[in-house]
């Protein structure tokens, strides 16, 4: 058994006054494809962003391929980890956002180069010719030269998918990846998704309200409320067996509410 | 008509010291503005009070106040300097100031999301400011700088105070040398109107190549 590549442990984190995740635990093996699930304002997209080092943590301690995320061990104590560090674990993990958040100042080429060429000193042409095939992987290598305004919202989001696959993390964090696009346009990036998924060993972490895609697409589904995975197992086991009563009724909700399960 | 030709020329001389200070004066003034501008959303406090203390002793005291004592004060400091550079220092760090608080507003309107991005593709906080913070910010900042450009020429005349001969100076020479009013004040004012216009055109004309493939009309 290997080890896990992601360990949560006892991680707390509030909004002012509101409890957003309350002693949460998890843990990912390499590789896995991992489906967090729930209600709105239940923790998942929270978690997300604390592996991102987007939110501060308030308490608990986190794992990241062997090493503290956010603490740095000296003399046998765990200290607040400093910029470097947290420099240097981001070099792990790479994140897709649900609004896509391209530069848009740069063209796509530009988009996806630029931080291989600042933060790994990756000469220009070498940059290129990765991004080349990367955004061939996605679909768009005949967009290098566009502007993000002159893309659908499902290119937009290819190519920040290729943009943050530019830094080779080894997990990788979708953040409702496919909710601020048009119906038509989320099978082409669910399709973008799957091909990484099978061509790939990444770990990959997928907050989503496609609980179509979900049950295909993950091994295991974690189901968030309140701060806490309540109910966790194989697609089959939580979306055709929930046991618990607070995941039937929110399944039952995103069902009356038209979506495929 | 020969003789109008020679004041003409002598208003035409204080027109390019004018210039010269507007156009010394906005350089230093753009290094002034980002400087403090980036001072005061600096995550170090110190250098946030010294760019917060900046901008508002130079928005607060007259421009006047500020020319003489770069030109009549300073020299009891150990540091004279000649009425030009007096000029250009007072019209710079005053105009500096106000800038200052444009390149501030417009690094904080760039979105959030942004700024998340550069964390997430590890971008260090100078390289995210340097490579996307600021060039989105830049075309935040433009109109305002056309502004705080022509606020900064209109304010040079200032500069007559300390017998530098400016358009304004020139054509108060004129003037007493030929008892005309209407016409050394008509060319300055036309000379002043053209300017302005000038540097109207240039903010707008590079607002629009900046801005070029942003909207994904105009490429």
């Amino acid at each position: 058994m290997p080890a896990p590549i992601i360990k949560v442990d006892a991680i707390s984190k509030s909004f002012g006054a509101f409890k957003v995740l309350d002693g949460l635990s998890m843990q990912v093996m390499p590789g896995e494809k991992l489906a967090l699930i729930g209600p709105s304002g239940s923790g998942k997209t929270t978690i997300l962003r604390i592996l991102m080092t987007l939110e501060k943590i308030d308490g608990g301690h986190i794992q990241v391929d062997g090493e503290q995320l956010y603490h740095v061990e000296r003399n046998g104590q765990l200290l607040a980890a400093d910029e470097r560090h947290l420099a240097r674990m981001r070099q792990k993990i790479g994140m897709v956002f649900q609004l896509f958040n391209l530069f848009p100042h740069k063209c796509v080429m530009d988009n996806v180069t630029l931080a291989p060429m600042l933060t790994k000193g990756v000469a220009r042409a070498a940059a290129e010719k990765r991004a080349m095939e990367l955004l061939d992987m996605v679909g768009l290598a005949d967009k290098a030269k566009a502007m993000p305004a002159q893309l659908s919202g499902g290119q937009k989001q290819r190519v920040a998918i290729a943009r943050a696959l530019a830094l080779s993390p080894k997990i990788m964090l979708f953040d409702e990846v496919t909710s601020a696009l048009d119906p038509e346009l989320v099978e082409e990036v669910l399709n973008v998704m799957r091909k990484l998924a099978a061509e790939t060993d990444m770990t990959m972490l997928l907050v989503t309200h496609e609980m179509g895609f979900a049950h295909d697409f993950a091994d295991r589904v974690l189901f968030f409320d309140r701060g806490r995975i309540v109910e966790e197992g194989k697609p089959d086991e939580i979306f055709r067996h929930p046991k618990q009563e607070r995941t039937q009724s929110f399944l039952k909700k995103i069902i009356a509410a038209g979506h495929r399960v | 008509m020969t003789q109008w030709s020679g004041y003409l020329g002598l208003i035409l001389q204080g027109a390019l010291v004018t210039i010269e200070l507007t156009l010394m004066g906005s350089v230093l003034a753009l290094i002034m503005a980002f400087l403090a501008g980036m001072g005061r959303v600096s995550r170090f406090f110190i250098l946030r009070a010294i760019a917060t203390a900046y901008i508002e002793f130079f928005r607060g005291t007259s421009i006047f106040v500020q020319l003489f004592w770069a030109y009549f004060v300073l020299p009891f400091a150990g540091l004279s300097l000649t009425p030009l550079q007096a000029g250009v220092l007072a019209l710079a760090l005053n105009v500096g100031a106000y800038a200052a608080e444009v390149v501030r507003g417009a690094i904080l309107s760039v979105g959030r999301e942004q700024y998340e991005a550069c964390t997430a593709l590890n971008l260090g906080r100078w390289q995210g400011m340097r490579h996307v913070i600021l060039p989105q910010a830049l075309l935040v900042m433009l109109p305002t700088f056309g502004n705080n450009a022509i606020e900064l020429l209109k304010a040079t005349s200032v500069v007559s105070l300390i017998s530098l001969a400016d358009l304004t100076f020139q054509a108060q020479v004129v003037r007493s040398q030929t008892g005309s009013t209407l016409m050394p004040f008509l060319s300055v004012l036309i000379i002043y109107f053209a300017l302005a216009l000038i540097i109207s055109w240039g903010v707008r004309t590079l607002e629009r190549r900046m801005a070029r493939g942003l909207d994904g009309v105009r490429v």
